[in-house]
């Protein structure tokens, strides 16, 4: 009688030491998961959502010059992601272009061309084919294009005074009546 | 006899203008060989090794290209995979080794053009998790088999147990037969 006693005895001591092993399993594969949910969620943040504010960037040019959005409050930003090899993205070359040249003497409308995923030269090929002249530079390490989550070109990004994005089209403009339709309200405020 | 006398039995003065022509001249072509030469050799430079379509892809093929996702830089039809191989190829006639290249694309168009991602960043957890998750399989699959091998039921026993030796069973066997004459 006495041994059932010793052995239930020992079963119940053995049931009310903690398991450790298991909570340290447990955790630390609660640790890794909320590692990856905070990552992920981290990665997916901002992007494009049109009221918010506009993802901040640095695009340096091809000829050098350095642009920071946080430094072009004051001023409507036309972003316009586009590739050589993108042919959608020389169906709006022109009209592009031909806005710039409209709304550049105004000085407080400015449009940067970033080129996504291009080799330099042919990036420098396609400016000079199109003729174009508003400021445009490579997206290094492809930051831009996270930051604005773009899925693809070309697509525009248009930021008002505030650096609020205004407006997105994620296809190309078939006129310079459309750029101006989406600029112009925001040169009213 | 007047018309007897050498024609270029000149005057000293006009020797002298002809010697300094002369030196002129020999300047000038002079010159012109040093400017004309090197331009001539730059506009006829050493062709650049040719570089295999071997070579290219066989860094290609460890590299991604964001525009088409999942498929391989060597095997991707587009046109702009097909400028980032030429991309490789120059740099190669160039002389850059695979790592430069491979740097090279990386600090232009992100890690993602990387087949194995640096271990950095969130890229940490690809290389911690899997490890991670063995071990903890493996543990978790040794306590599953202790936790059977506990509550699984004692080996049937060939003969039958000598007195005294389960008092427990003898027990509940006592407990059992009473139970069943009081029925």
């Amino acid at each position: 009688m006495s041994e059932v006693i010793t052995e239930s005895t020992q079963k119940v001591a053995a049931r009310s030491r903690p398991p450790w092993g298991r909570i340290l399993a447990w955790g630390g594969l609660a640790v890794l998961l909320a590692l990856l949910f905070f990552g992920l969620l981290r990665t997916q943040s901002g992007g494009k959502r049109i009221g918010a504010r506009a993802p901040e960037f640095t695009l340096t040019t091809f000829d050098g010059q350095t642009y920071r959005l946080e430094e072009l409050r004051g001023k409507v930003v036309v972003v316009n992601f586009w590739a050589s090899w993108c042919k959608p993205c020389e169906q709006e070359a022109d009209e592009l272009e031909a806005a710039w040249r409209y709304y550049q003497p105004r000085g407080d409308v400015l449009f940067l061309g970033v080129a996504w995923t291009d080799t330099d030269k042919k990036s420098l090929e396609y400016l000079q084919k199109f003729g174009i002249t508003y400021p445009n530079g490579p997206d290094l390490g492809t930051r831009m294009a996270q930051a604005y989550r773009i899925t693809g070109v070309p697509e525009t990004y248009i930021i008002d005074r505030n650096g609020v994005l205004a407006y997105a089209k994620l296809s190309p403009f078939l006129s310079i009546e459309e750029l101006k339709s989406a600029i112009d309200p925001l040169l009213e405020d | 006899m007047r018309n007897n006398q050498p024609f270029r039995d000149v005057s000293p003065t006009r020797r002298m203008t002809a010697a300094l022509l002369w030196m002129v001249g020999l300047l000038l072509l002079a010159g012109m060989t040093l400017i004309f030469v090197p331009q001539a050799s730059a506009q006829n430079p050493t062709p650049p090794p040719a570089i295999s379509d071997d070579q290219v892809n066989a860094i290609a093929k460890e590299m991604y290209c964001p525009v088409c996702e999942n498929t391989p830089l060597d095997v991707c039809p587009t046109q702009a995979c097909a400028e980032w191989r030429e991309l490789i190829r120059e740099k190669l006639a160039e002389g850059w080794s695979e790592a430069q290249i491979k740097q090279y694309f990386v600090d232009r168009f992100g890690d993602r053009v990387l087949a194995t991602p640096p271990a950095r960043g969130l890229n940490w957890l690809v290389y911690v998790i899997p490890p991670i998750a063995i071990l903890l399989g493996v543990f978790l699959l040794y306590s599953a088999f202790r936790a059977w091998r506990r509550s699984a039921p004692p080996p049937a026993q060939a003969s039958p147990p000598a007195a005294g030796s389960a008092p427990a069973s003898d027990e509940y066997v006592r407990r059992l037969e009473e139970e069943l004459r009081n029925r």
